[in-house]
């Protein structure tokens, strides 16, 4: 008997429908995680960079045997703007720079300063895995010469002893020269935005645009949708106002998610650095556009829900067919969070670039960094889909699909006739 | 002026033809039926005349108006009430008759609307609680009063008492009888012949898409020789 009930609900519940959404996120989430890389993999590489030795002394000889060692070299010489050079050019993470009375300092009990140029490339999880490693291999230089200091003589200062170097840093991150903050810092600060944004505007697309699939299949089922069909009102009307009622349900429910969400976030930030002090503070034109840029990809987001939710028949149905829409917003949430816009391959910029919900998620770190053209850009592409969702929409409200779940063929033509302008 | 003029009406989904070549009138003041058994047709054909439903070949005018180029004068003259419909469950049935008045009328003649939706309905105070909460017979009332409160010169009904207990369904004929009787022409569809053969002034018999035979109740069983209008059908179609 109860095999029987067993077999009846795995009947019910295993279905096509049920079983491609999943299939489809398993392949997504496998083939981004093939594409962005892998973290084990990035730690084991040697840090590419480049070492200015002015100094020639006892404490850079260590400090040059452990970099030579543990990381790959591709400069080595006195030129700090020749080093620069050679290490942006080689895709390196740093220039270390060692001065000249480096070796002279420690020895008279002061700490030795070394500068690092850091060079980042992108602002996502993944990018800032390089300059960790780095960040063990100053370290690493900074055990050698406690150690020699040790062995030495046992009088030296136990603080200096301890951190016998101290670090001047300058981080160029796309076109910005910052000073006083290293790439892991930046990274952190930024990490909020890599994060906590990428993650709403998720929680966003998905909860306003179940709702929309879920309010068309309960529609079609209860019939209301026929009835409000039959009202003299203009299709586009019905679409632009479904649409703009789930947005505005939408920004109600992700304010409310975002309060919760970026106060458990901003637990996790280790960083009061003002970011006015290094240019990256946002004025109320950056806002503004980070608005508009999260308003139109709602709008575009639950555009394309409309369109899905024509073919929900019941709102069991309009279920499922949230799942495409989840697997959208997570690919842009997980390759913006992992990683940044430029320092992603070209295929999966443009996929990137293709989904709307992904240019909220990238809009205040890349107007932190004044790339005003990603923002603008991305808004313009995305009031364009939303348009062009909305037409497609408004059609099959013009269309029989929408009752039948077929559209009408002009005979002789064969064309699929999308219904007449009414 | 006829309210509906159907002329050799085809109606396709994909290969399989739902209506084929069908042609009917409904005049002013007219309760019109469609009665066939479930599939026959009734649905797409109200369907399309609800400006629902693209036509496949024939004409369609409702008031002189040609569907489909004509669809949005067509909509502001027409109410169609959808078989087995609900309503928006988490609106009270008031609010649910004010969302429907809203489209058709302002001021004075909106709230005359909503009135008349109440008096229809026959809801009394439970017209202020939710949709959700009401049985099966108050919502098809609720649904009745929205369709005929708002003075459509034609009134399509999809099965209007399907579902409904004898009370319910009793309650429902006598609101579209009085409806007529204010100058409403009804074009309904239905499986229950008998009920149809009370209601109706004149009546189609559909089957597989084609309408087998027309004319008043008693012009059918005298045709087919039958004591009641489910037997002529059935001789009808044989």
């Amino acid at each position: 008997m109860i095999g029987n009930i067993i077999k009846k609900e795995f009947k019910e519940l295993f279905t096509l429908a049920t079983l491609i959404p999943i299939i489809v996120i398993a392949i997504v989430f496998a083939s981004v995680g093939q594409t962005i890389g892998n973290i084990g993999e990035t730690m084991e590489e040697k840090p590419v960079i480049g070492i200015v030795d002015m100094d020639d002394g006892d404490f850079s000889d260590i400090a040059m045997s452990v970099l030579t060692e543990k990381a790959e070299v591709i400069y080595e010489g006195s030129d700090s703007e020749e080093g620069l050079e050679e290490v942006r050019e080689e895709n390196g993470v740093a220039l270390l720079v060692i001065p000249e009375n480096f070796s002279q300092n420690i020895y008279a009990n002061n700490p030795g300063e070394i500068g690092i140029y850091w060079i980042m490339r992108g602002a996502g999880i993944m990018d800032s895995i390089s300059s960790g490693v780095v960040e063990g291999l100053i370290q690493a230089v900074n055990q050698g010469i406690s150690t020699k200091l040790i062995q030495e003589d046992s009088s030296y200062d136990p603080a200096l002893v301890l951190a016998p170097t101290q670090r001047v840093e300058t981080t160029f991150f796309k076109g910005k020269e910052i000073e006083g903050l290293s790439s892991s810092q930046l990274s952190n600060i930024l990490s909020s935005q890599s994060i906590v944004i990428p993650v709403v505007v998720m929680m966003l697309i998905i909860m306003a645009g179940a709702s929309v699939i879920s309010s068309m299949g309960m529609e079609k089922e209860n019939k209301t949708l026929e009835t409000l069909l039959t009202m003299p009102v203009r299709r586009s009307h019905i679409v632009i106002g479904k649409i703009v009622g789930s947005a505005l349900v939408g920004v109600i429910m992700a304010a409310i998610y975002m309060i919760g969400f970026s106060r458990y976030m901003s637990s996790f930030q280790i960083s009061n650095i003002n970011l006015a002090d290094f240019g990256l503070a946002l004025g109320m034109q950056d806002y503004l556009l980070v608005g508009i840029s999260l308003f139109v990809a709602l709008l575009a987001g639950l555009s394309l829900c409309i369109v899905l939710g024509t073919f929900a028949k019941n709102y069991r149905s309009a279920q499922a067919l949230v799942f495409p829409i989840t697997a959208l917003a997570m690919i842009s949430m997980f390759i913006t969070m992992f990683k940044d816009f430029d320092t992603i391959p070209v295929v999966l910029r443009i996929l990137v670039f293709a989904i709307p919900f992904s240019h909220p998620m990238m809009a205040m770190r890349a107007l932190m960094l004044d790339n005003y053209s990603l923002v603008i850009g991305g808004i313009a592409y995305t009031a364009v889909f939303t348009v062009i969702m909305i037409v497609v929409a408004v059609r099959i409200f013009n269309s029989d699909r929408l009752l039948t779940g077929s559209v009408q063929r002009r005979v002789g033509l064969g064309k699929l006739v999308w219904g007449l302008r009414r | 002026m006829k309210a509906v003029e159907v002329r050799e009406l085809v109606k396709d989904y994909g290969n399989f033809r739902a209506l084929n070549g069908i042609s009917f009138e409904v005049n002013e003041g007219e309760i019109f039926g469609l009665i066939g058994p479930n599939g026959a047709g009734k649905t797409t054909a109200l369907r399309v005349v609800a400006t629902l439903l693209q036509i496949t070949s024939g004409s369609v005018t409702v008031f002189d108006y040609e569907l489909p180029k004509e669809a949005g004068e067509v909509r502001k003259i027409i109410s169609y009430l959808p078989e087995e419909a609900g309503a928006y469950k988490n609106l009270t049935g008031k609010e649910y008759l004010n969302f429907i008045a809203k489209f058709f009328g302002e001021g004075e003649k909106f709230h005359d609307m909503v009135r008349r939706g109440w008096e229809i309905s026959n809801l009394g105070k439970r017209i202020n609680e939710k949709v959700d909460t009401y049985s099966k017979g108050m919502t098809r009332r609720l649904l009745v009063g929205r369709a005929l409160m708002v003075n459509p010169r034609l009134a399509i009904l999809d099965e209007p008492t399907s579902g409904l207990d004898v009370v319910n369904a009793q309650e429902v004929r006598r609101i579209i009888n009085s409806s007529v009787e204010a100058g409403v022409a009804v074009l309904l569809s239905s499986h229950n012949m008998l009920e149809v053969e009370l209601l109706c002034h004149r009546i189609a018999l559909i089957n597989d898409g084609k309408i087998v035979a027309s004319g008043t109740a008693a012009e059918l069983k005298k045709e087919y020789d039958a004591g009641n209008i489910e037997e002529a059908f059935v001789k009808a179609i044989k």
